[in-house]
Parts: C-alpha cells; structure tokens; sequence
C-alpha cells in the first residue's frame, strides 16, 4: 500500500475520532442554513417597500447564502484545527516519525479533511438554497434558472476553499490559537471592511472571501464594475488557496518539527 | 545501530548539542543520561529526523532516517507521552498510527495488552494520568514490532510496579537483539536497565563506556572514620600513620575521613598502635548517582539556590540559634569527593569546573556540626581553625562565584535584617 493511501487511511480515524469535526461542521451547516432561511424570511417582507433599483437588484439566490458569512468561520476552525493540532499535541513528531515524507502527509492530510469539507460544503449550499427559496415564496428563483445551479454548487465549493485556506495557514502558523486569532477577525471584519470602503474596495475585492463569493451570485448588482465573473472570482479565491497550501507546505519542508 | 557523528545542533545562539559522537549498538540497553536540557531529546529529535542538525549527521542502519526504508517498522519511538489528542480513544489514536505505517489493526489490541491498557482502550486520553500515558507511548513504540527502539524519560510518572515493568521490557527487547536507546535523567534507574551509558551534558559527550566500567571507575569502597572532635591532633596522627600504611585519606566535610586502600580490620589496627581513638568505623560505598552528579554538576542548566526566604519567617525569638544545616544536605553543588585511587578523572572534566574535583565545597571553615560530638569543654568548636585537616588533598581553592551564598549564614542574617527594615 502507498504512503500516501497509508496517512489517508491514518487522517480518516484521526478526523472521525475528534468531537470537534462533528462540532464544527455540523454548526457550519446549521449556522449557514438558519441563518440563510431569517433572511429571506426578512427579505420576502421587507421587498413590498424596496425601490426599483432594488427590486432590479434582488437576488433571491444569494439573499439565501446570506448565512455563510457566519457559517464560514465555523468551518474556518475546522480546517485549522485538524492541522494545528497536531502542533499543539505534539502528534506531529509521531506522525512525521511513522512518516518522513512529510509533502506526501500534509498532503494526503487536507486531501481528508477537504473531501469532508466539500461533502458538508455541498449539503449546507444545497440545504440553504432550498431552505431559502421556500422562505422567500413567490419571491424565490428555481433551481433551473439560468445561473442559479452554478451559484449552488458554487456555494459548496466556496465553503470548501475557505476551510483548505485555513489548512494552509494553520500549517504555516502551527498554533491553533495564533491561526485562529488571524483568520477570524480577517474574515469576519477586515476583508468586508476594505471590500466596503471606498478607498480600498479596488484591492479589497480581490481578498478570497470576496472574490470567491461572487460565484453565489445570479443577479448582478447594478453599477457593479467588478472586472472579474463569477467563475473568475473563484479562480482568484483558488490561486489565494494554492498560495496558503505552498506556504505551509515550505514551512513543514524546512522547518524543525 | 544507532551512530551519530560530530552531532551539533544551534537554536540561533545557543547550542543545544555540540560535537556528539557515539554508537548505539544492537543487544543492549543503552542509557542516556543528562541533566534537564541537557540536549538529549534534541538528539532524539535528530535520530528520527525530526530536527535537522546545524553540523555532523546520524544514521540508523546506515541510513540517516528520512531515508530509511520502511522507517516505521524498523524504529519505534516514545518522544513526548502528552503528545495525543486529548480528546481520541487511546486505541483510535493507535489506529491511526498503525494505518499510517501500514500495520494490520489486530496489532492494536495486541500492544494495548503488553502496556496493559486494553481496560481503558475505548477512553478518551484525556482522563489518562502522565503513567498511562508513557504506557500508550511505548504501545505506540512497540506497534511495528521495530528493531531500534528510542524512548525518552520513560518511566516518568510510573509507580515502582510500572518503573520494574518498564525495566523489564527495555532489557528483554534487548535481548531479543535489539537496538534500545532510554534517555533519563535518574542514574539510579539507568544503572539497574542499561548495559552501556552514554552521559552528556551541555550538550556535549561525558562519558561512554558499560556500566560495569562506569560502576568500576567511579563507585569504590571506602571505610569513614572518625577520630573525637575534640582532639584534633588525633586525627592529623592518624592520617599520617594510614598514610604511611598505603592508604589514601581524605577529609570529608563534617570532619570525618574517607579512607581507601586499606580493610577495615587492619585501620582498627593501625589506629589502635598509634593510640588513636575512633568515634566511628564504618564501610560505605560511593553510589552511582553520587559519582553522576560530580560528573554533571559542572553541567547543570537548572541549579536551584537556598531558599532565602526573606522577610517571609518569623523573626527567631531572642537567644534562638538557627537551625544548622545538615552536611551535605541542603548546600547544593557539595558532593562527597570522588573515591581517590583513581587519581583523577576518568572521563573529561566539563567546562568551566571549579574545583580540581569540580566539586564547588564549602569553605572549610563553614562549621558544620559532627552528628557525634558532644559539647566540648574547651577551645575545639567544631570547623574550628585547629579542626581543619593538616593534609588537604580534596579541598578546593576557593568557592567558586557560581556557588550560591553560604547556607549556615543565610538564615542567620535575614531574621535580622527584616526586623531592622520595619
């Protein structure tokens, strides 16, 4: 059997052997879902008294991934707790030990814990949208409109990324506190603060989170001068995640464990 | 075989390991011995590839460890007892070792039988005191049946059932051919499991030899002998006349006189033809742990100093003495000299030793009560100038700066000094 087949077989006990996996992907979906079915509840009541330009605007797809700004940092953990806690325990010695070839362990490591995390990220985009779409009645797109079943699958693939992004960051930080303490705030406040303000949204749409979500979208908002699709905007989040992924595989390569 | 060569490690300006040569041979236990911080699991870390040395290299079997073939079957290694995920079962974190070295899961409950842990098997490792968790170690060490096996400190938190258990395993792993490599700081332990004992400190080689040669240059019989306190002269007559008789004599620090060279029976002889009267003749040997500490004391990171205890104690009520310090006990860096017929020492002195024994001893005139004397009726208090000891072959020059501050003073003074501060 290969190594690498060896450290999957490996990195699926240990994954399925931790509370903290269910935890954390379960609330992902949970907070996701929720949070996406308030908002088009809200959505629904408030469209009688929207403009035109708002109403022109309206996109019902993505009024129901509202809640994944929410749910991403859920999965955030996720991805920084299954590499930095082999850090923080100590296991990565035992594991770099049984396994020296350490590209072929980080590797075969995120390949584990990203298939999980495309599995949850899909049930949590499918879940949202039809979740949110009964909540928004009449109002709500079909899962056959143009654009709409891209933004779906779209929605899974972007919950995804953001979880091997923090892999990546985890393995170059190594600590699951200092990981989390840099990715959470970023996420959270940063990337929407500089993606709003006038002065920085040039640079700030081109953050992962940013550019990643624009796939969710179906209707684009008037006036929106954005210079890259929907798919583009995942390729940009895609190159930030092989970046994320190189670093920490350098870290691991060159560092002592 | 384990076999480094010109082994050095730095952590920016400071270096852990330092030019460490050594060969760690199948069949045997061998000890590694080193105060804390001493380098050795920086060394192991390197022995499994885990940390990359600045300069020289090690190999097992040849093969520096990132390219042995097949490494986890052939090494097995107990690191860090408190490296698992607190919150995985004690067999699912054995799983998941034996997945990523390719060994069948029925091994798992075999090791978890040999550490005696398949009780709490399905437990998470959190509950686990530090025992059981040096046990779920050596389980994990033992998975994929290896030739060489490393363990670091072991037997940490056993309790004696499972420090003998441990002893026995590392010396029938031994004999069944293996190479087996335990590092710990207890010499007492190491001299009851190891075959041969590799001593550092600071990083740096001490000693390599079996412990049998370790035992024979650094642990010799020798008989005390104490003359009265009160008679000095008694004792510089017998010192001289032992001398003359073939014996090595030194003084010891409450007074007393450690003699080599000579039986028992023949020093009762010569003190009784000298007219020399004796408090006490008694046979001792020097321990094993005794003749450690000389050797790394000069290479202790970590020494702790007398509690001062400042302003903390209650002032001594007027006319109270002090307690007086027990010789030996509570001066730390004072060890017995070294058993004199060997002349020297048998392996290098550590840098920066003090003493021509590296054994930093209190002045000579720090008094130091005999646990025989009586009051004396006149003049002779002793550690008195008329007690020191006419020959003094042992007595370092001076105390080194590195020597904390004389313990007999220390609590004598403070008492006064905070009441003089109120």
């Amino acid at each position: 059997m290969s190594t690498a087949a060896q450290v999957v077989r490996s990195e699926w006990t240990k994954i399925r052997s931790v509370a903290s996996t269910v935890w954390t992907l379960s609330l992902a979906l949970v907070v996701t879902v929720a949070l996406g079915m308030l908002i088009s509840a809200l959505a629904k009541n408030e469209f009688g008294g929207m403009g035109v330009r708002d109403r022109l605007s309206f996109d019902p797809t993505f009024i129901s991934f509202a809640g994944t700004g929410l749910g991403q940092l859920a999965m955030i953990v996720f991805g920084v707790l299954v590499v930095a806690n082999e850090y923080s325990t100590g296991m990565i010695r035992t594991s770099l030990a049984a396994v020296p070839q350490r590209g072929t362990f980080l590797f075969s490591k995120i390949a584990v814990a990203t298939v999980l995390a495309l599995v949850v990220g899909m049930a949590t985009s499918v879940l949202a949208f039809f979740l949110g779409q009964a909540m928004l009645g009449d109002l709500g797109a079909s899962i056959g409109d143009p654009g709409v079943l891209r933004a779906v699958v779209g929605g899974g693939l972007y919950m995804t990324l953001i979880a091997v992004f923090s892999m990546g960051v985890a393995a170059m930080l190594r600590s699951p506190m200092l990981s989390l303490a840099v990715l959470m705030p970023f996420f959270f406040l940063i990337s929407n603060i500089l993606a709003n303000v006038s002065a920085t949204e040039k640079i700030g749409r081109f953050l992962p989170d940013q550019a990643g979500s624009r796939v969710m979208e179906v209707v684009t908002p008037i006036g929106d001068d954005t210079p890259y699709g929907p798919w583009g905007g995942l390729g940009i989040m895609v190159l930030w995640v092989i970046a994320a992924l190189a670093g920490g595989y350098a870290v691991l390569k060159r560092r002592d464990a | 075989m384990i076999e480094a060569v010109g082994l050095t490690k730095r952590y920016g300006d400071k270096t852990a390991v330092y030019n460490l040569s050594f060969q760690v041979r199948p069949g045997a236990v061998t000890g590694f011995l080193g105060p804390n911080g001493s380098g050795k699991s920086t060394t192991m870390r390197m022995i499994l590839g885990l940390d990359n040395p600045t300069a020289g290299h090690v190999t097992i079997g040849g093969y520096p460890y990132r390219r042995l073939p097949n490494a986890p079957r052939q090494v097995g290694a107990l690191l860090d007892a408190k490296a698992v995920h607190g919150g995985r079962s004690a067999r699912n974190h054995l799983l998941s070792l034996a997945q990523l070295s390719g060994i069948p899961a029925r091994r798992v409950d075999e090791v978890l039988g040999v550490v005696g842990l398949q009780d709490v098997a399905g437990r998470r490792s959190k509950g686990f005191s530090l025992g059981m968790g040096q046990r779920l170690g050596i389980a994990a060490a033992l998975l994929g049946d290896p030739q060489v096996l490393l363990f670091d400190e072991p037997v940490n938190g056993l309790d004696p059932e499972g420090i003998l258990w441990v002893r026995n395993l590392m010396k029938s792993l031994a004999a069944e051919g293996r190479t087996v490599f335990v590092s710990s700081h207890l010499m007492s332990e190491m001299a009851l499991t190891a075959d041969h004992l590799i001593v550092i400190g600071r990083g740096q080689l001490l000693s390599d030899m079996s412990v049998k040669d370790f035992i024979s240059a650094n642990s010799a019989d020798f008989a005390r002998v104490r003359t009265p306190d009160t008679e000095p002269q008694l004792r510089e007559k017998l010192t001289s006349a032992l001398t003359e008789a073939g014996g090595q004599v030194l003084p010891e620090q409450d007074g007393a006189l450690r003699v080599t060279g000579l039986p028992l029976p023949r020093i009762s002889d010569i003190a009784h033809d000298s007219g020399v009267r004796l408090w006490e003749l008694s046979p001792h040997q020097a321990s094993l742990e005794e003749a450690y500490m000389r050797m790394t004391q000069g290479a202790v990171d970590y020494r702790s100093v007398a509690d001062q205890k400042a302003g903390l104690q209650q002032p001594l009520p007027p006319g109270a003495q002090p307690p007086m310090p027990v010789p030996g006990q509570g001066q730390p860096g004072w060890y017995a000299p070294p058993p004199p017929q060997q002349g020297g020492q048998p392996f290098p002195a550590p840098q920066g030793t003090p003493g021509p024994y590296g054994a930093p001893a209190a002045p000579g005139g720090q008094p130091s009560p005999n646990p025989y004397a009586q009051p004396a009726p006149q003049g002779g208090a002793p550690g008195g100038p008329a007690a020191e000891p006419p020959a003094q072959p042992a007595q370092p020059p001076a105390q080194p700066a590195a020597a904390p501050a004389a313990p007999a003073t220390a609590p004598a003074t403070n008492p006064t000094k905070s009441e003089d501060a109120r």
